[in-house]
Formats: C-alpha cells, structure tokens, sequence
C-alpha cells in the first residue's frame, strides 16, 4: 500500500519518527484496536487513535450522550445529547481521520459477548468505569491472550497497567476480586476531574500505539498511579511471580467467565 | 550520468515542508541496503534542508544535480539503520 501525498502531510510527524517512519504509520493503517467504554478514558483514547490513524477502531458502549457526561467525555458534543454514545463517538472519530473505520457496538460487555467483541482486535482498551466489566475484560484478555490497557479514574486519582500475554501480571494478579458492592464509590457517586480522564486516557492511547509499532517499553508488570493533587506519578513495580493467579497463573480455578453484579446506584 | 545504477526515482517538487523529506523518506524506506534513489526536487528550501535531513538519517549523499530547469536530482545511497 502506497501513502498517497495527503497521508504523507497527515502523518507526517509520525513518519518523521525514526521510531515510526513509514513502517510504522503502515503498521498503525493495518491495527485494530478496540476500546470498551466511550467515556472518560475511552474518549481521549478514541481521538487519539483516530487521528494518529489505526486503521479499524472498535468502540463498545451501550449508553446514550448525557448532559452530565460532556464535563469529561471530550468526543461528545452538546449537540449530541440522546444520541448512541458509540454512534456519536464515530461521527467525531471519521470527521477527524476518514482513514479510520470505526465499528461500534452498542452494548454492555457480558460474559455472553466479550470473547466475540474482542476476538478480532489486536490491542484492547479497558475504558470502562466499573469493577464487575474491569474482571471480565481481563479474565476474557487472558483467555483469549489479547494485550490490554487497563485503567481507573476516581476524584484526582487515576492509574493504569498493561497486561500482554505471558509478559507479566494481570488485573487479576493485583486485584484478587472485585470489592464489595458500594465499598468503593463510582466516579459518578464520587466525582471526577474531566482533565484525569485526557491524561489517563491519553496514556492508554500511547500504550496502544507503542504495541502496536513495537517500541520502548510497554507498562507490563508494573501500576502507574497518578495524583493530580500532590501532582505525583508514581510507577509500582508489580510482583512478578503470576504462578498463583486464579486465571493466568498455572493452574487456574477461574476457567470461566464471570458476570459480577453491578452496585445498586450504578443501575443507570 | 552512469556514474550510478539508479533502483528507484520519487519527485517530491508537488509537495512542500516537511512533506519533501518524508516522501523521500519513504522512498528510501522501501529499498534495500545499498540500492540508490534518486530524488528530484525544487531549488530553495528542499534543496537546502531535504539533503541535510537524509544525511542525518545515516543515508549516503552520492550527488547532487543541477537540472538547470529550477530542479535538482539528488542522487542517494540507502544505509540501512542498525
């Protein structure tokens, strides 16, 4: 496949890269990157992959554009308020980048449907917000051995680790299960800065793109945490004995996937 | 002009900064170690910054020639990084 000159401008400052050149920016045309969740995180993850032009995007979200939703959820426009989040998300990925296709899929993640949405993907976003989809996206990563971005945000906090298969732990490895319903408040009982969402997000997109160019060092095996209050990053190295892990350890109890029930209040 | 066995041409006198160099770049990306490409561009600013950023990516200058119609054909040597 030759650049035509309009992609040779568009990606000229990645082509530019000694790290991407046109190889690179071919190999970003020819990737296929799902995000689960087109809110906070899977917002800025979105636009950024569109515009650095990965090829096949595939957006998961079941919800509609809420009013409370723009203070963070950069893709969506007031305009697009009761529209399909995944369809709205579309719009604003193919207006920046019609390189792009964008598959959506307007859903919730189930055990049902996880392994089938992610089946065709090369790299995983977890972009979601609660802990129930966060367990069944990694189980299913591991199972189907698909690399992924996890990643949370609450208040002024945020943090995020990548898991590839057979290179280091996984969500699970960390976090046994999931906390009790209500021990730990959602973003929407709790609140959050819209910026966490561009900064944590945005560090989901570059984890993608450095996977799928192959370069640098990728946040396996480690937890990066960041407090926007102290102003502090912090890069947790992880254990790296994963052996006893209830799914990707070498004798896993967990065999199957699990629907964890949602919190009451995160019924909406 | 034998001077050289030329493997492939690209014009980049349809494009401008920083396009002129990630075309040739490209160009250059798709030959083999030690093939030569030969590049035609406009006189001025391509002329000016589009050998110097080949060279800088480890490519071998061989010459550069005045085609005396405003353009010049810059005749490079790939040197395959690492």
């Amino acid at each position: 496949m030759a650049f035509t000159n309009d992609q040779l401008e568009r990606y000229s400052r990645h082509i530019i890269l000694k790290e991407v050149g046109a190889k690179g920016q071919k190999k970003l045309l020819n990737a296929k990157v799902l995000i689960i969740g087109a809110g906070g995180l899977g917002a800025p993850a979105a636009l950024y992959l569109a515009a650095a032009g990965v090829g096949t995007i595939g957006i998961v979200d079941a919800d509609e554009v809420d009013l409370s939703n723009l203070q963070r959820q950069v893709i969506h426009t007031t305009a697009d308020i009761g529209k399909a989040k995944v369809q709205s998300a579309k719009e604003t990925m193919n207006a920046i980048n019609p390189d792009v296709t964008v598959n959506t899929y307007r859903t919730f993640v189930t055990s049902k449907n996880v392994m089938d949405l992610i089946k065709d993907y090369d790299f995983i976003i977890d972009g979601t917000d609660n802990f129930p989809a966060k367990f069944l996206i990694n189980d299913a990563c591991v199972m189907a051995k698909k690399p992924f971005s996890h990643a949370g945000i609450i208040r002024f906090k945020g943090q995020l680790m990548t898991y590839v298969p057979g290179e280091g732990p996984c969500y699970r490895c960390v976090f046994k299960d999931p906390p009790p319903k209500d021990a730990v408040p959602t973003c929407k009982q709790a609140g959050v800065i819209g910026a966490m969402g561009g900064v944590i997000g945005s560090l989901q997109a570059m984890e993608a793109v450095k996977y799928i160019l192959g370069v640098g060092d990728l946040l396996t095996g480690y937890l990066l945490t960041y407090d926007a209050l102290k102003m502090e990053f912090r890069k947790i190295k992880l254990p790296s004995d994963t052996s006893g892990c209830a799914v990707c350890g070498d004798h896993p109890t967990i065999t199957e996937l699990i629907d964890y029930e949602q919190a009451e209040c995160d019924g909406k | 002009m034998a001077d050289f066995q030329i493997d492939d041409t690209v014009d980049i006198t349809d494009v401008v900064c920083p396009v002129t160099f990630v075309k040739a770049k490209v160009a250059l990306e798709e030959l083999d170690d030690g093939q030569i490409l030969s590049i035609r561009m406009n006189d001025g600013e391509p002329v000016q910054n589009v050998p110097r950023s080949i060279k800088e990516e480890g490519h071998q200058i061989l010459k550069l020639i005045d085609n005396e119609d405003g353009t010049y054909d810059l005749i490079v040597k790939k040197v395959e990084d690492e």
